[in-house]
Order: structure tokens, then sequence, then C-alpha cells
């Protein structure tokens, strides 16, 4: 099938659909990292991840080994984890604090601006032998937006915040939550699941599946007597979806739950009644009343394109979806927390991750049941479509409508074609609407 | 000494290799544990739990996690525990529904009497699980604080430490490991 065919998108119909061997075929997988997670941004990382100078993280992001340090300047860096000698890995712990890594194989050691400063017998080498261009590789691009680090293989890539487009506003509102900005807390969310790493995007961004999928969730919510007890599949889901550019895009509804920030519920308790209305209070002031409530009432699913899913549901998770081939993909996700907020609020934000999110909450299982399934479904292959269309025709998208995959799916599609952006008139008539969140 | 302690020397059978009859009792009640979990007896599984207890996993990057501080799979309170095992109990948890056969391997078991009467154990556990083509174990320790109520063992607080480095392949930490 020619790349071209295999997504149909006919507006006049209201047809979207994907053609399921893009979920499956191991060429397609590698023409997606030539032409997609070569040449975007990906994200590697959070800035409080390497707090203090020789704090790294290691890391596999489109496909290739790195790790994440915090040099002695205190610049974070990014450094392909191979030997420039001859090729083993140099850092060799999942996270830790180094001034020099020594490679083992050969002794060469490098600091933490990746220079290469010791060579075992140097005399050895003849004049040809240049120390100074023997440093670990780097990604040719890392850019930070506001502590969300992102590295891209591309030379030639946009500049960060001009590939964020609308997907800047968004990350914003997770920033801008704390007056002392946003720290990931240790502990990571490490799991396979063997999908197409697409199937994760679209389930993240999904809001047609909460109220059958999720039900045990909904039901344990229920009987600790939120708000969400007794509702409809239309007021329980996300409110509206939003196509950002450049193949991002968001799912956002009306806070049901309580929030930390800074959106108060019963459950919480009386006496953090107050602490939230200061939070709330501080939002306004700095803010203004209309982008507080945005930031404290509001939920936001956010696909940075291609793979990267920041839930700010209850609570905030950063999810980076690496695809491993074309049936596996690989999650590590974290919980991004304020670096300072009332200890009684910072409790509840813990304890409210566990119950929806994860491979323990009584949610999160469930999705990955749900992309297996799929991804067992399309071995019968006579069947080779998947169909994305829902609320294609609605002037005004709904939170249970497919609009925001269909983002997906038209960059996607444009990349693959070698296209860097989408057809402006490939766009629905409610990607312009900027419709209100209710 | 033919499993007959030595009264003159039970103190010093304590102090070097842990009271048998100790031992013995907890390893009753993880087995028993472990079958009840087995044969997804789950309503039973969470009777063997007191008002106050505690369930925790922490996550498989950070086996020292603490849930007030960090990150952790699990951090049930008696009350999630219960919605835990009613959602398990539902034809909804799709992710065991249908149930996944599960056989579990406990030893290892470490058994001590604390100041205030409770009994903390260590045990090591290897869990087999198989569902749908999947055959992976789940392999770690877990350890307890046991205390008597009414004349029965109750589990206060277990914690479960997977030795894995990722739940590569499991994808979640679906059954109760
Ligand atoms: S491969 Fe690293 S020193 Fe030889
Ligand atoms: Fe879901």
């Amino acid at each position: 099938m020619k790349i071209e065919d295999l997504v149909e998108d006919d507006r006049g119909r209201g047809v979207f659909r994907v053609h399921r061997s893009s979920m499956t075929s191991d060429d397609l997988f590698r023409l997606e990292r030539e032409h997609i997670l070569d040449r975007c941004w990906i994200y590697i990382g959070h800035e409080s991840e390497v707090e203090n100078p020789g704090d790294y993280r290691r890391r596999t992001v489109a496909g290739r080994p790195v790790f994440l340090i915090r040099s002695r300047d205190g610049q974070a860096r990014v450094f392909l984890n191979t030997c420039t000698h001859r090729g083993a890995l140099v850092c060799r712990r999942d996270s830790g604090n180094a001034l020099v890594f020594q490679c083992f194989y050969h002794a060469w050691t490098f600091n933490t601006y990746g220079e290469l400063i010791g060579v075992p017998g140097e005399d050895a080498y003849g004049p040809a032998f240049d120390r100074k261009a023997m440093g670990l590789g780097q990604p040719p691009r890392v850019e930070n937006y506001r502590g969300f680090i992102f590295v891209s293989f591309n030379p030639d890539a946009e500049d960060l915040v001009t590939y964020l487009a609308g997907a800047r506003d968004y990350l914003d509102m997770v920033v801008d939550q704390s007056s002392s900005g946003m720290k990931v807390i240790p502990g990571t969310h490490q799991y396979t699941v063997r999908a197409n790493w697409k199937l994760m995007v679209e389930n993240s961004l999904d809001g047609y599946h909460l109220v059958p999928t999720h039900r045990t969730y909904l039901d344990y919510m229920a009987s600790l007597g939120t708000d969400d007890s007794g509702q409809t599949l239309h007021n329980r889901t996300p409110a509206t979806a939003k196509s950002l550019g450049n193949g991002h895009c968001v799912a956002e509804a009306a806070a049901r739950n309580g929030r930390p920030i800074a959106h108060w519920h019963p459950l919480f308790g009386e006496d953090s009644r107050d602490e939230i209305a200061e939070v709330r209070q501080r939002l306004v002031e700095a803010y203004g009343e209309s982008r507080a409530y945005q930031i404290a009432d509001t939920y936001r699913s956010l696909l940075i394109y291609p793979n990267l899913i920041i839930n700010d549901l209850m609570v905030a998770t950063v999810r980076y979806i690496e695809p491993v081939d074309a049936r596996h993909l690989e999650i590590t996700a974290w919980h991004i927390v304020p670096r300072e907020e009332p200890p009684k609020l910072h409790s509840i934000r813990l304890d409210t991750f566990l119950t929806f999110f994860g491979p323990g909450g009584f949610a999160s299982p469930d999705d990955v049941e749900a992309l297996e399934s799929c991804q067992s479904g399309f071995r019968a292959t006579e069947v080779e479509w998947s169909d994305i269309s829902r609320g294609m025709l609605k002037s005004v998208p709904e939170g249970t409508g497919e609009l925001q995959m269909r983002g997906f799916w038209r960059q996607w599609h444009a990349n693959m074609q070698g296209f860097s952006k989408t057809n402006v008139q490939d766009r629905e008539p409610a990607d312009s609407e900027s419709a209100a969140i209710r | 000494m033919n499993g007959q302690v030595n009264p003159s020397r039970s103190g010093l059978m304590m102090a070097h290799f842990g009271n048998p009859t100790l031992r013995q009792l907890v390893e009753d009640f993880l087995f028993k544990e472990a079958t009840l979990l087995d044969e997804w007896r789950l309503d039973d599984w969470s009777e063997l739990f007191t008002e106050d207890a505690r369930y925790v996993v922490p996550t498989t990057d950070l086996p020292e996690g603490d849930p007030e501080r960090d990150l952790v799979f699990i951090d049930d309170d008696i009350f999630r525990l219960r919605a835990r095992v009613k959602r398990l109990n539902s034809r909804h948890a799709h992710r065991e529904y249908p149930w996944s056969r599960t056989r579990r391997f406990v030893s290892n078991i470490q058994a001590q009497e604390t100041d205030n009467g409770e009994i903390s154990v260590k045990s090591n556990v290897l869990v087999y699980r198989f569902r749908s083509g999947e055959e992976a174990p789940y392999v770690g320790s877990i350890d307890y604080t046991l205390r008597w109520e009414s004349g029965e063992l109750r589990i206060a607080y277990r914690r479960a430490v997977l030795d894995q480095e990722g739940l590569s392949s499991h994808g979640a930490v679906s059954i109760i490991f």
C-alpha cells in the first residue's frame, strides 16, 4: 500500500480511517524513525531530575542510548551514551552523581562536559589522533523550555518554541501552577506494552473510552462521594478538544474531582479548604481570573507530538512513550509536582495520583489491556481499517470526539510522506473554533 | 537435635536461628495467604488485614521508595485495598478478566517478635502469572508487620518489593503482588 493511502481523510463525508498496517509493519516503523523520531523534538527529561552538578539520568530516546547530566558549570547537557573509542556504554547506571565517567573497557575518561580527559598510553597514538575531537557525541539540538528538556536529531529542526506552537500555552499551564517552579519527584513508572506506540498516543487523548473502560475507577470515585456519581457519558468526559499545530493536540474538560491546584473538593477535608483558597488567590493575582480558572479548574490531556503526553487531571503526570518496534512500546512516567506546597495538599496529591495512574492504579492497567487487545486484533489482516471519524462533522468538538487523534494522525501522515506540516486545508471546521470550556 | 528444642539452649537458639515455633506459625499464615491469592479468594484475603493496614509496592527503579515522599506503584489503606479487591472481583478490571492463572512460591521466611508484641517478617516471593500467552514472573521480597487480633494473626503492613528493573512484559501490577 502506498503511504498516501494509509490515512483516508474525507471531511465532506466525515470519513477518517487509518490503515492498520501503520501499526504492524516493520517497514513503516523504519520510515517512522526516519521521518518522525529522527526529525521532531523528543522529550528527554526534566531539569529537576538533575538538580546538582554531576547528577545524571540514563535514558533511551528515539532508540538511542543517551544520558542527561548537570555539568560542573550548572548547565544541563545531553550526551550520546557510547564511548568514542569503540562503543561501550560510558554511563552504566540509570541515575547517580559523577564528575568523571571512565569507560570500563579501555579506561578512557570523560568529564561532565563530555570532553575526553584521559587516555591510557596516549603516546601510542599518531599525530592524527586528536583527543579534543574525541569527546562524547551529542544530539545535534538540545533545548529547554521552562524545565522540560528536548533533543532533536535533526540539525535543521526549527527552534523548540516555534515547534511547540499552541502546545506551549498548555505547557505554561503546568509550569505556572507553582511560583516556586515544578519538579519531578523520585520514582518512575516504567513498563512495556505489547502494542504500537501510536495506540498509546490515541489512548492518552481518548475521552470516548473513559466510561466503558474505566468503570471500576469511576465506581470507586463514586463510592467516595465525588460528583462523578450518577453522571452521564457526556458530562463526565472531556468537554472539548483542539489541534494545536505541528501535530500537538489537547483534550480538555472542567475538573470534576478535586485538584490540589486549586480546586477544592469535600474529599480533601474541610481543613484543606483555606490552603486551597490561598493557592487559588495567588493564581488569580498572578494571572487573572480566567487564566487561573484554566490552570486550576480544568483537566488537560496534552500530546506534544510525537510521543510525549502530559496528563494534567486531578494531578499531573508526564508520560514518555518510546517506540521500540512496530509491536512494542515502553512507557516512562513521572509525577510532576510544585516544588513547594502545603504538606497536607502534597500528601493528597501523592495519594490521588495512585488511584488513577500507573501500573498499580485503578485505570492504567486496563488501558494496557485495551492496547494489547487492539494489537492482537490487528493480526486479522482482512479487517484493514481503524475508524477515527467520531465527531468529524460537528462544528464544535466534543470531549468524546476524536478530533485530537485526527490532529495527530494528520501530522503523522504528512511526516510519513516527507512533509513537515499538514496541509491547512485538512483542518476541520471545529479546529478553528476556540470552543469554550464548560 | 532432631527438631527437639533443648530448653537449656533455647535462648541461644532464639538468638541464632529464630524461634522455630514462631516461624512455623508465620509460614502457615503466609502459605494460607498465597493460597487465597492463587485461588482468587480476594475477599477472604482482604480480611487478613487490620483496619489500620497499609499495603505498599514501590517502583522498580526505587525499591526503597517512601510513599510519603516518592512515587510508588501502590500505597493502599484498608479502604483502597478493599476497593482494589472489589475491582478485581468485578468483570471490569480488564487486565484481570478473565483472571490470570498464578502460582506463588514463598520462601526464605524470617520472623521476629518486636518489643510491642508484633511480628516482623521477611520473605521471598516468586509469582508466576500466565495470561494471553504471557508468562512473566514477578520476583521479589515481601515484608510484613503481623499483629495478633482476637487470637488471629492479621497483616498491619505489607510491603512488596519487585526485583525487576522495570515492568517489562508485565505492563502492570494487575494482580496482588
Ligand atoms: S571502548 Fe571505551 S575505552 Fe575502549
Ligand atoms: Fe484510559
